[in-house]
């Protein structure tokens, strides 16, 4: 048994995490006005942002795969870009994978902090207004602490929702050892050429660490609830 | 001095209504704004507080708040507001909610002092009773020593017993603090403790406008006492008829004559007054 162990390769495991991190502060930054602007906006091009945010849920991973591989390539404009202006590769690379991540994953980080925002009493908002309080100082003070379960659950399962990608990152990424080659890629390509052993072992440590991830954000939430009695 | 006109067209329950308001209230003042839900109050202070818009012209002082060109922003009102559902920050302690507003220290341990809360300062508001939720909400929205206090129904959601104490708090708070308050309420007696002003609106209008004595007593002319309730039952007794009224918390029994009996309606709103002889009080005893 200590011997397979020995034989494994850790390498995309430790990129998928790397990959799920990045994608996770990313998406927390940018989802944060987002999801507050759709929980206070009563605008009509609400519904039209949802449902493209909510898209990625819905859409077969090999179609935004597909759709961020022509966006990012060098034959596209935005492609051209980034090559032409950074240096930067968008596809085949590390960094095409962590803008795949971030659309694949957006709707696991709004969608929870929106609804958190909508259930919070409007009435503290105002409470932190009256008191003098920008809507900046009101958002980290006084609408994220008292919405810790909903944070929670964004940041958790955005991280555990990146970690489990597969179609996306193989459309984009491909499979480059130590560059795109992450633990979800590893394993269809060691079912592939039959080696199910290093299979199952890399399967079994992925199901550990999610269900566990899974049970910490349900016991922090039952915790928090009782705590604040929100 | 606080000048107050403003115009608004409100969506309401009965359709559409113009909200028209034109007051002056003094320095120092209570006032206790009355009438029936719809009517406008709670737009009129959220429009003061400045979370509503409207057309017009509000001035504090020598301070614009509102006019053609200026709409000066919620933060910037150095406003005290309680909400009829506390609207504490369930993350702070009941000290913390406080120094929120204004990190002043003495301040805010002399409004616990006041209140009677100092022995919970570190506690949790989800722990609190709802009169000691109210007490803190009340206490926070002095720390910024505001210019203009406004409370809506402030103390509708708790029992009589500790809505006199909480009463008696507020009084003592304003005699502290000299607060220009606007208070909604629909509690005569709350009304008459607290304020020196009552300004009651209907469909977005002011219909009355004066001391609360005068505004609240109901007896006219030679009437000995007189009281509001609803018709809630005609019942035929051999040859005469009695109504059942409720008053308040309590029913009672009138004799009607048959030619009374015409104009009432069930469910309608009667009044009950006497003339003929002198009522009598009696405390009661516990």
């Amino acid at each position: 048994m200590i011997e397979i162990l020995q034989t494994i390769e850790f390498e995309p495991f430790l990129l998928s995490f790397k990959l799920a991190a990045i994608t996770t502060i990313i998406l927390f930054m940018l989802s944060l006005p987002l999801a507050w602007y759709l929980s206070q906006t009563s605008s009509r091009i609400k519904p039209i942002i949802e449902a493209i945010t909510a898209l990625p849920i819905v859409l077969p991973p090999s179609v935004l795969g597909f759709y961020i591989l022509v966006a990012l390539s060098q034959n596209s404009p935005i492609g051209l870009f980034f090559e032409e202006t950074f240096g930067i590769k968008l596809v085949f690379n590390f960094t095409g994978l962590v803008v795949a991540s971030c659309f694949y994953s957006l709707p696991f980080m709004v969608q929870p902090l929106q609804g958190g925002f909508e259930s919070l009493n409007k009435n503290i908002l105002e409470a932190s207004y009256i008191a003098g309080k920008s809507k900046f100082e009101t958002i980290i003070k006084v609408a994220l602490p008292n919405i810790k379960p909903a944070l929670m659950t964004a940041i958790i399962v955005t991280f555990a929702h990146t970690v489990g990608e597969f179609g996306v990152v193989l459309m984009v990424g491909g499979s480059i050892p130590g560059e795109t080659k992450v633990a979800s890629v590893a394993i269809y390509e060691m079912v592939e050429i039959m080696d199910y052993g290093s299979a199952h072992i890399y399967s079994v440590i992925m199901l550990i660490i999610s269900f566990f991830v899974l049970l910490s954000v349900y016991i922090f939430n039952g915790r928090q609830s009782k705590k604040f009695g929100i | 001095m606080i000048k107050i006109d403003i115009h608004k067209k409100l969506h309401g329950s009965n359709g559409e209504m113009d909200l028209d308001v034109n007051l002056e209230i003094k320095q120092g003042d209570f006032v206790a704004l009355s009438g029936q839900s719809g009517s406008g109050k709670t737009t009129l202070l959220r429009i003061l507080a400045g979370l509503e818009e409207a057309r017009g012209t509000l001035k504090i002082e020598d301070k614009i708040w509102l006019d053609d060109k200026l709409n000066l922003s919620t933060q910037k009102r150095e406003i005290g507001f309680v909400f009829q559902d506390y609207a504490l920050f369930p993350n702070m302690s009941v000290e913390d909610n406080l120094l929120f507003v204004n990190a002043d220290r003495e301040l805010a341990d002399h409004l616990l002092k006041m209140t009677e809360l100092n022995e919970l300062k570190k506690r949790l508001p989800n722990s609190l009773s709802g009169g000691q939720k109210q007490r803190v909400s009340l206490c926070r929205a002095l720390m910024n020593k505001p210019k203009l206090l406004l409370m809506d129904e402030p103390l509708s959601a708790l029992d009589p017993k500790m809505r006199t104490k909480l009463q008696s708090e507020i009084l003592q708070l304003h005699k502290e603090f000299q607060t220009t308050t606007i208070m909604v309420s629909h509690d005569p007696s709350e009304i008459y403790r607290l304020s020196n002003r009552v300004i009651v609106l209907s469909q977005g209008k002011v219909i009355n406008d004066g001391l609360a004595k005068e505004v609240l007593l109901k007896t006219s002319g030679s009437q000995k006492f007189s009281f509001e309730g609803e018709l809630l039952e005609i019942i035929k007794v051999d040859v005469i008829y009695i109504a059942i009224v409720s008053i308040g918390q309590q029913l009672v029994e009138v004799v009607v004559s048959q030619d009374a009996l015409k104009n009432l309606k069930i469910g309608g709103i009667v009044t009950i007054s006497t003339k003929a002889f002198s009522p009598t009080i009696t405390a009661k005893t516990k």
